[in-house]
């Protein structure tokens, strides 16, 4: 056959259904637009971090101690040279005189800090202002909280300030940072000593930007032995580049597999769509096949068309996806420290719309080689039209097709994620999905037909038919609309268990209360306070800060340095914040080994501790293992004598090491006390006597940190919301093209049933039924999957016990059924309107 | 006509039978001039009031059998019924298809039946409404002439026995000598009225 021909053939023979076939390759739009946007607001990202780089840290390099730098160190630090500027953070309270108190996160600064980017404030000048000394500029959302502006003051540490204005942004901080503790930054001088006592938790920070012309690589590469060797952090550009870089690309791995969900399902809708299509086609393909075409020659003209249309939707959906690419950073600022410029990124449009109509015309291959078995015999019987299916062992084209679609998918998943196994597990995981999906619809379609209840109305008895009927597409609606619905609804009732919990966790006369870096010469006096007011002290403990320095005789130093190593980073670097004790407390069981409360310690003997159980699985220790720790300079041999299971659901203090009695009091130590307040007022009336009478204390009101938390979720929730829209979007765009390509069916279905009498409304009954049922079934299999992986969630990852409430699963319930209903009836409109003559006339397009 | 009368309409291809045909059964409007089918003039009532008269005035036959793929024969029988919302549509329907011969095939989807047994299921259907008039559009077109003769002799059997008015529009001349009525239709017009 002549390709001219074949071309000729391919646009001739789509005269009568060119809108169709557009309208079906709206179907990938939605996908290629996902793709396109995430891929455009990763380019402009990894753009924006290269051109900010230097402002994500401010300076060329950060050198931070948890001890006032020491003489040596200062020496150090000297040498140096170039700009520097120092800062000390902490946490404490922020008093606004009659308006109340919170912990803030306080950051006393001396120095030309910032040395690259600048620190937005209201009014600008505002961080001059703050070098003069006695000012403070708190993050704006402090100020709004507590109703202050510029000119007002706040108290820090017993010390008053003066507003000098509000803080909007500092180079290299998200202002998601803020929420835990908002950021109010004084001068350095100004810092009240009061709260720099022995054992209180800052740290101490040298910004430093070397002299013009400094190669910054070789130099940082020059200190860095020395840093480790005064047993000091460092931060480079580079290095949060690299970390910034790492949770960029994770995050958009993240969406552009849930992207690609949506392609797929616009992908398999475009192949039901065409197998829809060349339904009606098998007739020209028996008459061009009885005319001497051969089967190859006609498969090809559809694959024109197929190819036509992919492309037409992929292109549109570059379209839309370069409209929807500011989506993400609006979505994400919160969480990113960079502005994002507005650009338009070629490569991944091109790439999103090559990806696109690639998997498209992949997915429109399998009807395209059965439409091969059109006989020419057809032409000889008016009977049935259809295509006979052959099993997939007779036809090995068509099994090679299938198996070109899987390696297409897992392909694309290990590209995109990076690693063999991970995209191999997407690819594992969406089959799993989508068998689930089409077993447990296939099993209420199938128990529906089985006990079907013959007592209900024509309508639905005849909606639930049309469901099986030859040529359904009720699997695939039902898996895209369903996944779209278990998506959105697991999230939304894994954050409601989370949410749940946390907020559980203040009732029923469990304390909500905690005031922390109580100094020992304190600590009687803060819990005789407490007492006064009418405040039970629920708890009191003594902290000493340490770091883990040995493990079983290696160097912490050593195991981080080890490619091959199993324990995770921070638990190498962290900051352990240690207690000691005779007893053990109410959340925590002993479950191997000893518990031992006070030993008689002298200076080099082992002492035997208690350690977290999974804390000592992810260290890989057990009980008679020896760990060193290094408090606050003086290393501590210890062995663990015993292993606890800890419940830190309970908001109480609870500790990865617990040592004996006798062992840690002379070192720098501060505590912290639980309390219970019964309403908000009281806290707020505790908080205030507190930080009065003693302004280096600080109190964390548990309904401020699930406010934080809550805050927080709803923001990682809303992107992956944004992105379960994406694919509950491709799922309605597909039933709307499922219900078009099968258009032609209902029409001389409607046809029919008009002439023997029934009424408009009958019809629209019958197509309500229907749509009904599979909106319905849809969403039922959506939310009974979704309540099952967030009770998964909450019992294996979160640890929590699952009671999810039944409002959101009546409404994912009902809006996707209406949704179904609404979108089915538009689409179906005029169905009804063929004037029925048509079913003695000529067959119905 | 009056009650039980038998007509055939004959010509030749684009004649104008289907039209005419489709005037008559309210399935179309003239133009031009007025319908009237039981003293209801089509005409003048909408499109809703059409489908409940033909629902209860009229059945159907038509060339191609026109069942829906997706019922059984069964069901496809009841269909006019069980618009009605009749809950007697089933005893019914295994009744009419018992006298057309299909008491085994109830079950079956129309995939699965032959031409013959299609169109005896559709002639099951005409009847169960117990219709005053039946238009019949080339009923026999695409049968061969044995299953021709038999879907013939069942459609006068039970136009006798149920008194249904009967329109016939066919080709075959041997056909249209069993109706009482001759109508011959040439480019429009009826060139011929007779019995």
């Amino acid at each position: 056959m002549a390709p001219s021909f074949i071309l000729k053939m391919a646009w001739h023979d789509s005269r009568t259904s060119r809108m169709r076939l557009l309208l079906f390759s709206l179907s990938i739009t939605v996908g290629v637009a996902a793709l396109v946007a995430i891929g455009s607001f990763r380019q402009s990202l990894s753009q924006s971090i290269d051109d900010q780089a230097r402002t994500l840290v401010g300076a060329d390099l950060i050198i931070e101690s948890t001890r006032p730098f020491t003489t040596t160190e200062e020496g150090f630090l000297g040498s140096i040279g170039g700009a520097q500027a120092r800062e000390v953070r902490l946490s404490t309270m922020a008093v606004f005189l009659g308006r109340g108190t919170r912990l803030v996160h306080l950051r006393a600064l001396s120095g030309d800090f910032p040395f690259y980017g600048k620190m937005e404030t209201e009014p600008a000048e505002a961080v001059q202002d703050l070098r003069q000394g006695g000012r403070a500029v708190p993050d704006e959302t402090l100020l709004f909280q507590f109703g202050a502006a510029a000119g007002g003051n706040v108290s820090l540490g017993g010390r008053d300030f003066e507003i000098a204005g509000a803080l909007r942004k500092v180079p290299g901080d998200a202002s998601a940072s803020a929420s835990f503790a908002p950021r109010v930054y004084i001068a350095l001088q100004d810092l009240p000593l009061d709260l720099l006592r022995p054992g209180s938790v800052a740290h101490y920070r040298a910004y430093v930007k070397f002299r013009e012309g400094t190669d910054v690589a070789q130099k940082i590469a020059a200190l860095t032995p020395q840093i480790r060797r005064l047993g000091l952090e460092f931060e480079t550009v580079d290095k949060r580049k690299k970390d910034l870089g790492a949770s960029v690309e994770n995050l958009y791995r993240f969406l552009n597999l849930v992207g690609f969900i949506s392609l797929l399902l616009g992908a398999v809708g475009i192949a039901s769509a065409i197998q829809a299509h060349l339904q009606q086609k098998v007739r020209t393909g028996a008459i061009l096949r009885c005319l001497g075409n051969s089967t190859s020659g006609i498969a090809f003209i559809y694959f024109i068309q197929a190819s036509a249309i992919s492309l037409a939707g992929a292109l549109f959906g570059g379209l839309v996806g370069i409209g929807l690419q500011r989506i993400f950073p609006s979505i994400l600022r919160t969480f990113l420290p960079l502005t994002i410029p507005n650009v338009i990124a070629w490569w991944p449009i091109l790439t999103g719309v090559l990806i696109g109509s690639g998997i498209c015309l992949l997915f429109a291959v399998p009807p395209l080689l059965r439409f091969r078995r059109v006989s020419p015999l057809l032409m000889l019987r008016s009977a049935d039209t259809r295509v006979e299916t052959q099993s997939l062992a007779r036809d090995p084209l068509l099994f090679a097709a299938y198996a070109l679609i899987a390696a297409s998918i897992t392909a694309f998943a290990i590209y995109r994620s990076q690693t063999w196994l991970q995209g191999l597990v997407f690819a594992v995981a969406l089959g799993v999905a989508v068998a689930i999906f089409a077993g447990v619809a296939r099993l209420l379609i199938v128990s529906l037909r089985r006990w079907f209840p013959l007592s209900w109305s024509f309508a639905l008895r005849q909606g639930l038919a049309n469901l099986y009927r030859p040529n359904n597409r009720t699997l695939l609606l039902i898996v895209s609309l369903g996944l779209g619905t278990f998506l959105l609804l697991t999230i939304h009732l894994t954050r409601d268990v989370v949410m749940t919990q946390f907020r559980s966790i203040g009732r029923n006369n469990q304390p909500n209360i905690f005031l922390f870096d109580i100094q020992s010469d304190q600590k009687d006096a803060v819990a005789a306070l407490v007492g006064s007011l009418g405040f039970p002290v629920v708890q009191k403990a003594p902290i000493v800060t340490m770091r883990l320095s040995e493990i079983k005789g290696r160097k912490s130093s050593d195991i981080l340095a080890d490619p091959q190593r199993k324990i995770p980073e921070w638990e190498l670097e962290r900051e352990y914040r240690s207690t000691y004790r005779e007893q053990i407390v109410e959340t925590e069981k002993v479950t191997a080994g000893k518990w031992i409360g006070r030993v008689d310690y002298h200076s080099g003997d082992v002492v035997p501790i208690s350690l977290d159980r999974e804390i000592a699985k992810d260290l890989g220790v057990n009980v008679g293992d020896e760990l060193v720790f290094d408090v606050q300079g003086i290393p501590i041999r210890t062995r663990i004598a015993s292993l606890r299971s800890v419940d830190w659901e309970r908001f109480q203090t609870n500790f990865f090491v617990v040592f004996p009695a006798g062992v840690l009091e002379a070192a720098p130590t501060f505590h912290v006390l639980v309390s219970r307040a019964k309403t908000p007022a009281d806290s707020a009336r505790l908080q205030n006597a507190i930080v009065s009478k003693f302004p280096n204390v600080s109190a964390l009101d548990l309904a401020a940190v699930i406010q934080t938390v809550d805050s927080i979720l709803s923001k990682v929730a809303l992107v992956i919301r944004v992105m379960s829209l994406f694919t509950v979007a491709a799922g309605l765009i597909v039933l709307a093209s499922a219900i078009w390509s099968g258009r032609y069916q209902r029409v001389e279905e409607s046809v029919l049933l008009r002439t023997l009498g029934a009424s408009r409304r009958q019809i629209w009954q019958i197509l309500g039924a229907e749509y009904f049922l599979l909106g319905f079934l849809a969403s039922l299999t959506g939310t009974a999957l979704a309540v099952a992986a967030s009770w998964a969630l909450a019992t294996f990852v979160f640890k929590l016990s699952y009671a999810p409430t039944f409002l959101p699963l009546l409404i994912a319930t009902a809006s996707t059924t209406t949704l179904t209903v609404l979108i089915g009836l538009l689409t179906s409109r005029g169905v009804s309107s063929q004037p029925p003559l048509e079913v003695l006339r000529a067959e119905v397009e | 006509m009056g009650p039980g009368a038998t007509c055939s309409i004959l010509g030749p291809s684009g004649s104008g039978k289907t039209t005419l045909l489709g005037l008559c059964a309210g399935l179309d409007l003239p133009t031009s001039g007025h319908v009237c089918l039981n003293g209801i003039a089509l005409d003048e009532i909408g499109e809703d009031e059409r489908a409940r008269v033909r629902n209860q005035l009229v059945g159907f036959v038509f060339q191609s059998f026109q069942l829906i793929p997706t019922l059984t024969a069964l069901e496809n029988v009841t269909v006019p019924m069980e618009l009605r919302g009749d809950r007697t549509a089933r005893e019914q329907g295994l009744e009419l298809l018992e006298r057309v011969g299909l008491a085994e095939r109830v079950s079956h989807l129309p995939t699965q039946l032959s031409g013959g047994e299609q169109q005896r299921v559709a002639l099951a259907r005409a009847f169960i409404n117990k219709p005053l008039v039946l238009f019949a559009d080339e009923p026999t077109g695409n049968l061969d002439a044995e299953t021709s003769r038999s879907v013939i002799d069942i459609m006068l059997e039970l136009n006798s026995g149920s008194g249904t008015t009967l329109v016939l529009v066919t080709h075959d001349p041997e056909v249209a000598c069993l109706t009482e009525k001759t109508i011959r239709l040439r480019n429009g017009e009826m060139v011929q009225d007779g019995a």
